[in-house]
């Protein structure tokens, strides 16, 4: 146990060197993190000015340059979680197959008679036909509009199940229909909300789903949950519709296929407008604020050559009615077809001021989300609060390390010395690790570093305390030493496997600062295992060659 | 250099099992006790497990709690509490307070609107305030967080549990795993009687707490198996006694160094992470103690298989005794 090999020797060494160049850059937080941002941003924008290239300058481009992620406990900044209404699409997917069936169904209009769309919940459609002996016809060509559906648990499914009742049908989308649905759906608000997020150009922000329909939002250095919720709350979906007519009553019978949408500027004016629109913001490929002829706020779009094509084709047939530009079902202005608009671009005016303006030019380049989201969880930490929680656990961990290094040499003398060596270097390494994998520091994080380091001195006790026993056994000292090691070792593996586990549950249960938390504590057993087990042996190696003692006092 | 400091002399031999039913029935009565506690006096929820609103407010010059009370009383929210925060890092021009407001309807936060309300009714009050973090918790996640702690500390005694029976025997697992129970009843307790803020961080501690006091233990077992292969014939009882002698200087050692760091991050780590050291500084110190005091005498009732073991006629009086036996 006392021999260790020369590239052993080198590799212990050589790992801790690691650790601390890996670590260095933490101490220059600041400048590091200014470094990487002009890094990044000069690589982004293709330009270099003068002040990202000294900001990029001040720390030398061949140092490592990752520092550990701060969390938002330690950063500010905020924190959504968002429930997707996947539902939703469902009504969508359903309200788009209506017109498609219902002139499927109307060419057949002979045998099947007269076909009239009923209530039903949200997200099915009925449809009843006339002459009831003609069912099965009609199921069959419902059925021409379904799919087989893949999913990971096999082929053979529908998109669509049909039920048959007397002379109507109910149309809903398949159960495994709806699973891919959702994870579309969810993907999709995911990638949109991303880009949301990526335009308004904020550092690092965390957008990840959770479970099943769930999206965890986390934007450090934002000023409050509220300005991220009105970012990404707003779904964005623009439709032009055309317009049937206008009233004051918001409760009034629509025709079928008709909606009534309230006015977003004008209180109680409501238009009833055509269902299906006849472009989708969808179709846009670029949206930018400006103004009006009249020098208010407005946003400029331009549609892609199909949209472009439906909207010259549409406006050129409607020369003086007027189209609804509709926005999250809100009509926000319903101008008059002047001439047809063929070169495909045009204005949205009217109710917004230059910062919505602005916005919704973001959130109509970024699209549209598929579908609603609610927000369950909210938080805002200012960044003052962070600083001061970064202050208190520097200062704690500072001062926890000294006590430690002062009780463990007291109590062991030299042998102290080596353990407190290793305590230094087993948290220096963690910081290293951390920075590398780019996991995030949190506050329960910097209690776990704090933890670790009362507990990585844990592995070292055993061991001495073995040796003590050997040396009192009356072995001699290598003897003692290299026994204490070999002895202690199944204590000090065991020791650390529960507390992995319980490390290990935590990562699964935990969201934001208890994950922080269990990656702090599961870097820092590894990390305290390998100080304990190899550092310290090696640095007691090293004195047992140097000064060949005959005795030790433990 | 050839002073040391010991807190445990070399070679003790004290009998830890001299006052058996006195530490074993203090602990089961602790354990009742914090379970009349929870009962009795519940626990305080953060809005994590309970849903709601905390605004934390900062602010240069002093407040009276009652001021900050009477300016949200007139928005009407029912579930409303204030406490002033202390902390001896503060000096004397900062005065923090924690406002807390119950989950108002389906989705649960406060609404955009009612929180500007709030903002600007403190700003009435005190035009220096800051508003230094706003959380909000719906009840929807709050449950399904209670739930998942639930599991998660469950999920954690079992992967131990099955851990420590794979490494060693079954009694050692159920030992240890009681053991556990005790360690969570205990510092749950705790927080039940002074009130502390329970939530998400606390669970966190919680588990970091039966990391720890299993650690403790499997150390002790670890040298109790070993013992038991070295003295085939000696009794249990006795060998029980010299394992935990021999291991006594590295438990307290243990205990001492972790006590050290927890307490400076107690003392010095600010207000909004001190009860989640509390947890975990109590969970090491009754951690401690269940190893020595309630893990071993539960593997003492179950007997450990060895050749020796005739009818122990302790077992007839164990809690133990319709409890499956090799």
């Amino acid at each position: 146990m006392l021999q260790i090999d020369r590239w052993k020797r080198i590799l212990i060494i050589g790992l801790c060197l690691l650790g601390i160049g890996f670590a260095v850059p933490n101490l220059f937080y600041a400048k590091v993190e200014s470094h990487n941002d002009a890094v990044a941003e000069i690589e982004r924008t293709g330009v270099e000015t003068p002040e990202l290239a000294a900001a990029r300058d001040a720390w030398p481009s061949w140092l490592p340059s990752s520092v550990v992620a701060l969390g938002l406990d330690l950063r500010g900044g905020a924190h959504l979680l968002g429930e997707v209404r996947v539902a939703e699409v469902y009504k969508a997917r359903m309200d788009a197959l209506w017109p498609e069936l219902r002139r499927a169904l109307a060419d057949e209009r002979a045998t099947l008679g007269a076909i009239r769309r009923l209530p039903s919940p949200e997200g099915t459609l009925k449809i009843e036909i006339e002459n009831a002996d003609q069912i099965a016809r009609a199921t069959e060509i419902v059925r021409g509009f379904s799919n087989p559906v893949t999913t990971l648990t096999g082929a053979g499914q529908q998109s669509l199940a049909i039920q048959q009742a007397g002379n109507a049908l109910t149309i809903q989308l398949s159960d495994a229909e709806k699973a891919v649905t959702d994870d579309r759906t969810v993907q999709q608000s995911v990638e949109i909300i991303r880009r949301r997020v990526d335009e308004v150009g904020t550092r690092e922000p965390t957008i990840v789903r959770q479970g099943a329909d769930r999206i965890l939002i986390q934007v450090p250095g934002i000023g409050s949950a509220e300005e991220l919720k009105s970012l990404i709350g707003t779904t964005a979906k623009l439709t032009f519709n055309s317009v049937v007519g206008t009233g004051t009553n918001p409760d009034a019978r629509p025709g079928v296929g008709q909606v009534i949408l309230p006015a977003a500027d004008q209180e109680g004016l409501y238009y009833t407008l055509e269902e299906s629109p006849v472009v989708t913001g969808e179709e846009l490929t670029d949206a930018v604020p400006s103004t009006d002829q009249n020098g208010q706020p407005s946003v400029d779009f331009r549609f892609n050559p199909t949209g472009a094509r439906k909207f010259g084709a549409y406006t050129s047939a409607n020369i003086g009615q007027p189209f609804a530009i509709v926005l999250d079902n809100k009509v926000i202005s319903a101008p008059v077809i002047r001439q047809a608009i063929t070169a495909g671009s045009g204005q949205i005016s009217g109710s917004m001021d230059f910062d919505g303006a602005n916005q919704l030019a973001v959130l109509l380049r970024a699209g549209a989300l598929p579908a609603q989201l609610d927000f369950l969880e909210e938080r805002t930490i200012g960044p003052e609060l962070g600083q001061d929680s970064i202050d208190a656990g520097r200062l704690s961990s500072v001062i926890a390390t000294a006590a430690v290094v002062a009780y463990m040499i007291a109590s062991y003398g030299l042998f102290g010395a080596f353990a407190s060596i290793s305590v230094i270097a087993n948290v220096i390494l963690i910081l290293s690790i951390m920075s590398v994998m780019g996991a995030t520091l949190t506050l329960p994080g910097i209690a776990g570093i704090v933890l670790t380091v009362g507990t990585a001195v844990d592995a070292n006790v055993i061991i001495y305390e073995r040796i003590r026993e050997e040396l009192r056994a009356g072995k001699r000292v290598a003897k003692a030493i290299s026994d204490g090691f070999d002895e202690a070792m199944s204590a000090i593996i065991d020791a650390n496997v529960t507390s992995f586990i319980a490390a290990a549950v935590m990562f699964f249960l935990g969201s934001g600062p208890v994950k922080g938390f269990a990656v702090t504590l599961t870097i820092g057993l590894v990390t305290s295992v390998f100080t304990a087990i190899f550092l310290t042996r090696l640095m007691i190696v090293w004195w047992l060659e140097w000064r060949k003692p005959k005795e030790l006092i433990l | 250099m050839a002073f040391r400091l010991k807190l445990v002399p070399d070679n003790t031999r004290i009998d830890f099992f001299r006052w058996q039913w006195l530490t074993f029935g203090a602990s089961m009565a602790a354990m009742v006790l914090s379970l009349v506690l929870v009962a009795t006096m519940g626990l305080n929820f953060g809005i994590d497990f309970k849903g709601g609103t905390t605004i934390r407010t900062e602010s240069t010059t002093a407040f009276e709690v009652g001021d900050y009370r009477e300016a949200l009383d007139d928005l009407g929210f029912s579930d409303l509490a204030i406490t002033e925060v202390f902390d001896p890092s503060f000096g004397a021009d900062r005065h923090v307070a924690m406002i807390r407001i119950g989950t108002t309807d389906e989705t649960g936060s406060v609404s955009p609107e009612q929180l500007n309300q709030i903002e600007a009714a403190l700003h009435q009050v005190d035009p220096q305030i800051t508003f230094a973090s706003v959380e909000s918790v719906g009840p929807k996640v709050s449950g399904e967080l209670i739930k998942t702690a639930f599991y998660a500390v469950g999920a954690a005694c079992l992967g131990i549990m099955a851990y420590i029976w794979l490494r060693f025997e079954w009694q050692f697992a159920i030992g240890c795993v009681v053991s556990l129970i005790h360690d969570v009843l205990l510092t749950v307790g705790l927080f039940s009687l002074f009130q502390l803020k329970f939530d998400l961080t606390t669970i966190a501690a919680l588990l970091t707490t039966l990391g720890f006091s299993c650690n403790d233990t499997v150390v002790v077992f670890d040298r109790l198996r070993e013992n038991l292969m070295k003295y085939k014939t000696r009794p249990l009882i006795e060998l029980m006694n010299l394992t935990t002698n021999e291991t006594l200087s590295r438990t307290v050692m243990t205990a001492v160094t972790t006590g050290i760091a927890l307490t400076a991050m107690l003392i010095f780590g600010g207000d909004v992470i001190r009860d989640f050291v509390i947890a975990m500084l109590f969970g090491v110190v009754v951690g401690c103690y269940s190893t020595i005091y309630v893990a071993k005498n539960i593997v003492l009732w179950l007997g450990v298989k060895r050749d020796w073991s005739k009818k122990d006629p302790k077992l007839a009086a164990s809690p133990f005794e319709n409890a499956e036996r090799p």
